[in-house]
């Protein structure tokens, strides 16, 4: 199963355009990442420009409506993620926990939907199903 | 190892997920003895489970385990080698030993690890053993799955596995297999043994050779998790890349390749919206890195370098066969097998057409390797239909459902028999 690790750091929700964690951080969430990368978990990670660099697209009245960042109205906002692959939330927390954090940063850990989860409703919508249901076993080859 | 569901013990079960590998890894560095260095880490195991609902989980549960397990391995060394030797003997034996548990930097122990991860990879895929408890001992050792998991993984009992698993550690112990990375030529065929235990792990997963399920996309994480794990202990090897990127790609169309009730959807009737992207990227990257070291000439890249075409074709009908079938043509030269021959003959029919497919899969009929291969079958029903012989297509996908053992693709085969009726 796959998690996502959201990285929530406080304070980023005003940093400036353009604004960089320090090196000495960066430094130590490296040596993270390589850990996650040698134990075969990690899928993907990015990290976040500042929401002020960024902008949000709201359909209140079921129209597009963009505001520019620094959002005012926004608690937290997101840094970063990792996507990850491993047996369980609880394998997800404990790579969560190893994270060099600081005081102010906090993981969120949320798990990636997969097809099996979704009712059959929504299964079909998702998967095409009435065309597929019509080519299904025309060819070969796997 | 039975675990309650109380919360410390799942933290305990992810911890040991995460950190067992490297715990035998460095045991069996100790201990010359990978049986042995697997019971000690079982025991540090057990002793979280008494202590940790006690006293909390510990800060570093990771150097907890790590410490727990080596006091009691020099404790052992220290017994055994009082029984058997000097008191000189033993004093050196132990510094030594606790020189080679107090690696100088972080950095020199995360390396160190390192190195006994990859011997640990190579012992529990040595030739000595049987296919099956290389198998069972590599998920074991390095995958941290329990003797219950992998049996039901591989739908058998798990005093199977559990006996199977006790004689693999009593076969390399006999047969004094060193703790060591083989070196020089004996390299390349170890590795090859590795390698081919990891995609033996994944194919069972993606297509389960029995039972119930298409697929057990389970075992091809565990696999995918192996081999990613392999290609950051062996940074240099281009076939390392190679299978990481064959899996990979063929992982990234396991939610496409199955039906709403189960059923098996082959490759060209696939919904490619559904092929997951995130790993495609892995795979085309992975195979990059197979490239750059020379290594596109490998099997596993060759394999992989086929999956990629399929890959990076937006539809059906823009997959670039005659290039897939030049693959396959280097891939029966370096390693002919009457299985690549007969995909080949599938890339051959769809590059140059049905009859061209059909004679090269009809001259497999007489190979005795193939006798009883599903796969042959379905392969002439499908050609035969497409050259609008019926009957003969009939009994061929008839023939197949009879010799295949998995249910889902039995009745796959047979739902197109039935279709096998003149227009």
């Amino acid at each position: 199963m796959r998690f996502m690790m959201l990285m929530i750091p406080k304070g980023y929700e005003t940093a400036k355009p353009g604004e960089m964690p320090d090196a000495k951080a960066v430094e130590a969430m490296m040596k993270y990442n390589e850990s996650l990368q040698k134990a075969g978990v990690l899928l993907a990670l990015d990290g976040l420009h500042p929401p002020s660099m960024g902008a949000r697209v709201s359909f209140e009245g079921g129209k597009p409506r963009v505001t520019d960042g620094p959002f005012a109205e926004a608690k937290e906002v997101l840094g970063g993620y990792w996507m990850i692959q491993v047996k369980s939330r609880d394998e997800a927390i404990e790579w969560a926990k190893r994270c060099p954090g600081s005081p102010n940063e906090v993981i969120e850990i949320r798990q990636v939907q997969e097809m099996s989860d979704f009712p059959e409703d929504v299964k079909k919508a998702a998967a095409g199903f009435e065309a597929l249901q019509a080519k299904s076993g025309q060819r070969t080859g796997s | 190892m039975a675990v309650t569901a109380t919360d410390t013990h799942r933290a305990i079960e992810a911890v040991w997920r995460i950190e067992s590998a490297r715990l035998i890894a460095s045991l069996a560095r100790i201990m010359r003895d990978v049986g042995r260095a697997e019971e000690l880490a079982q025991d540090a195991l057990v002793a979280a489970l008494e202590q940790w609902p006690v006293s909390g989980v510990p800060d570093n549960p990771a150097a907890w385990l790590m410490a727990t397990a080596k006091h009691r391995a020099i404790d052992q060394l220290r017994r055994r080698a009082l029984h058997a030797r000097k008191e000189e003997d033993l004093t050196r034996e132990i510094e030594e030993q606790l020189e080679a548990a107090a690696p100088a930097s972080v950095d020199d122990a995360e390396q160190e690890i390192g190195d006994d991860l990859l011997r640990l990879v190579f012992t529990a895929c040595h030739p000595v053993l049987a296919t099956d408890a290389r198998v069972a001992l590599t998920l074991r050792l390095l995958g941290g799955l329990t003797t219950a998991e992998i049996a039901r993984a591989f739908l058998v009992t798990e005093p199977t596995i559990a006996q199977r698993i006790v004689r693999a550690k009593r076969a390399l112990a006999d047969a004094r297999v060193p703790f060591e990375v083989p070196r020089g030529e004996e390299l390349a065929l170890r590795l090859a043994s590795v390698l081919e235990v990891i995609y033996l792990i994944f194919n069972e997963g993606y297509a389960a050779t029995a039972g119930d399920d298409w697929m057990r996309p389970g075992l091809c994480e565990d696999a995918l998790r192996l081999g990613r794990m392999l290609a950051e202990l062996a940074p240099g090897e281009p076939e390392v890349y190679g299978l990481v990127a064959l899996m990979e790609i063929q992982a990234s169309r396991s939610a496409a390749r199955v039906g709403l009730s189960g059923e098996p959807i082959l490759l060209l009737d696939q919904n490619r919206a559904r092929w997951d992207q995130l790993l495609i990227r892995r795979g085309l990257s992975a195979l990059a890195r197979a490239e750059a070291l020379d290594g596109a000439g490998g099997p596993y890249a060759l394999q992989a370098a086929i999956a990629a075409c399929h890959a990076r074709a937006r539809t059906a009908d823009e997959t670039d066969w005659p290039r897939i079938v030049g693959y396959y043509d280097r891939l029966a030269r370096l390693a002919p097998s009457p299985v690549v021959e007969l995909n080949r003959a599938v890339a051959v029919s769809m590059a140059f057409g049905p009859a061209t497919g059909l004679a090269l899969a009809d001259a497999l009929t007489s190979e005795p390797a193939l006798a009883g291969y599903h796969h042959l079958s379905a392969v002439r029903g499908d050609l035969l239909f497409k050259l609008e012989r019926l009957t003969e297509a009939r009994a061929e996908f008839e023939r197949a459902a009879a010799l295949t053992r998995n249910t889902r693709e039995r009745d796959l085969l047979l739902e197109r028999a039935s279709r096998c009726r003149p227009a």
